[in-house]
């Protein structure tokens, strides 16, 4: 059934962005709003605002009951959730529908299955993907541990089966030093999260991290290619590419077949992302998750195949299926994006409040700037620091960084300051422009960057 | 014997607790020490220690647990020794 009237469940660039797909579709629109959004740019533009609850994300965009009263009170028939906040919450998806709404993703079981780590794991090696060679399951023994070591090879990682977000982790090297650190971490997952259960697992040294968007419609899935989003600080990526110019033609191929069968395979409805790290000296790649929402970095696939992802998201959830078939995706060119955050990158990226006096935004061919912003915007502290993404599109990745470096001279945000000048760094970085990094590679650069900048005669003829 | 204050250092959410499972930093009738932490802010995704300029007895907080605070905002009153 066609979909009526839409409830954006979310804020920021992206309910921007979800607004202006829905109004296309000659949709009517609502907005869920905390107090602190009433004056945001979504708020301005959508045909409705529910104000859902105070400030605090735990009382507003991330309360279930608050966002459901606010679809009823609206008459909405459907709802989006963008990404983060519920956009991955099983249990919300399934209390959307049981109130007669439709809920623009997978359903409640997809999201669970995806979400469970070792569920995840074992669905992608079901579907023919490579998973990153490890124990199957729990390791009971330091004896168990050290036969299963020598399969495995090393270095490898023992985590705690109880952990997660980085806890919990210890990289070994060699047999000699394995039995004693399996017994310390099994000490360790103990005393940190009451259970002494761990598992292993290769460790990728030098990876980069690679996704496939992938679209289907319970039915047919197809993937719409990969991105390269390696350039990351503290897990966070910063600047994400499409396609990834790292990949042979071949191993693209292979990858994004991977990324569609799993999805078919688990009938997978709407938009969602495989991710996998890549191994570029010996062409492993490895599932390393699925993300069963629509991503930030999406507008990058967008700009290389020409699909609007959430107007095909959309479509689908209105019952329209997938009105593209896999040979009808094609690559065109090359695009980069850069997350425009309000983060004094000089200042060890502390938030950078205020309002927006001066807004020049970038423009020209080729150029997209997804935003929230508005000359005379006074940014909220309760929120996250994307101010918004700066996408370009052009013939090649040399072509794109040039355009990339243009673009961001356009950018004006004072006073507030913004992650813009360290991409003006980055776009002249000799091992930037020769894809010579890593998923370490970032933060290890920093120091150097930020100090040889610094250093730089540019400083005073800014002013 | 004199009133003083203790004040966000920045906009945000204001934290009475460590952790959502952990007690309070301090409760009205606790004494504090200078330099000792009394709670948290957090301004996008970042979380700041608020932190007693001077020493002295907490006679009460003026703004509740997870309470949206701007910045210089009075977050608890004292009255200093």
């Amino acid at each position: 059934m066609p979909l009526r009237k839409l409830l954006i469940a979310n804020r920021g660039e992206i309910a921007v962005r979800l607004l202006r797909a829905a109004r296309e579709r000659g949709l009517a629109t609502v907005l869920a709003a905390s107090e602190a959004d009433r004056d945001s740019l979504a708020a301005g533009l959508a045909d409705e605002v529910e104000i859902i609850g105070p400030p605090p994300v735990r009382k507003s965009y991330l309360d279930p009951a608050a966002i459901l009263a606010a679809a009823e009170r609206s008459g909405a028939d459907a709802l989006h959730p963008g990404y983060g906040f519920l956009s991955e919450n099983a249990a919300f998806a399934d209390e959307v529908r049981e109130a007669g709404l439709v809920f623009v993703g997978p359903t409640g079981d997809t999201i669970r299955r995806m979400g469970d780590k070792a569920a995840a794991r074992r669905t992608a090696a079901e579907a023919g993907v490579p998973v990153v060679p490890g124990s199957e399951g729990r390791v009971e023994d330091p004896e168990e541990a050290a036969r299963l070591a020598g399969e495995i090879g090393y270095p490898l990682m023992i985590k705690a089966a109880a952990g997660g977000g980085g806890r919990g982790i210890r990289v070994v090297h060699d047999a000699a030093e394995l039995r004693d650190q399996a017994l310390r971490a099994q000490a360790e997952a103990e005393a940190a999260f009451g259970d002494r259960g761990i598992y292993l697992e290769k460790y990728i040294e030098r990876a980069r991290h690679i996704e496939v968007q992938v679209l289907g419609d319970g039915e047919r899935a197809i993937h719409l290619f990969e991105r390269e989003c390696t350039l990351q600080r503290r897990h966070q990526k910063v600047w994400e590419e499409a396609p990834s110019a790292s990949l042979t033609p071949e191993k693209r191929e292979e990858l994004c077949a991977a990324a569609a069968r799993l999805a078919e395979g688990i009938g997978y409805s709407g938009a969602g992302t495989v991710e996998f790290i890549y191994d570029d000296r010996t062409g492993d790649f490895f599932f390393l998750e699925m993300n069963t929402r629509l991503q930030v970095e999406h507008p990058t696939t967008e700009m290389v195949t020409g699909v609007d992802l959430v107007r095909a998201m959309l479509g689908i959830a209105g019952g329209e299926g997938l009105q593209l078939r896999q040979e009808e995706v094609v690559l065109r060119g090359h695009s980069i994006e850069v997350r425009i955050n309000a983060e004094d990158y000089r200042n060890q990226f502390f938030p950078s409040l205020g309002r927006v006096d001066h807004l020049r935004l970038p423009g020209g061919p080729g150029v997209r700037f997804d935003t929230l912003l508005y000359p005379g915007y006074d940014i909220p502290p309760f929120y996250d620091s994307l101010l918004g993404k700066l996408i370009v599109h052009d013939l090649d990745r040399e072509h794109a960084l040039g355009r990339l470096r243009a673009a961001l001279g356009e950018l004006d945000t004072a006073p507030v300051v913004t992650t813009a000048g360290l991409f003006s760094l980055l776009v002249e970085d000799p091992d930037v422009r020769a894809l010579r990094f890593d998923t370490q590679w970032l933060e290890q650069r920093l120091p150097g960057l930020l100090e040889e900048a610094g250093a730089a005669p540019t400083e005073t003829t800014t002013r | 014997m004199s009133n003083a204050s203790i004040q966000a250092p920045v906009p945000g959410v204001f934290y009475r607790r460590p952790a959502p499972d952990q007690p309070p930093f301090k409760e009205a009738g606790d004494s504090v020490a200078v330099g000792e932490v009394i709670g948290l802010v957090e301004v996008m995704k970042t979380f700041y220690e608020v932190k007693a300029e001077q020493a002295g007895t907490i006679t009460e907080f003026l703004v509740e647990n997870e309470g949206a605070v701007t910045a210089g905002q009075v977050l608890a009153s004292l009255t200093s020794a």
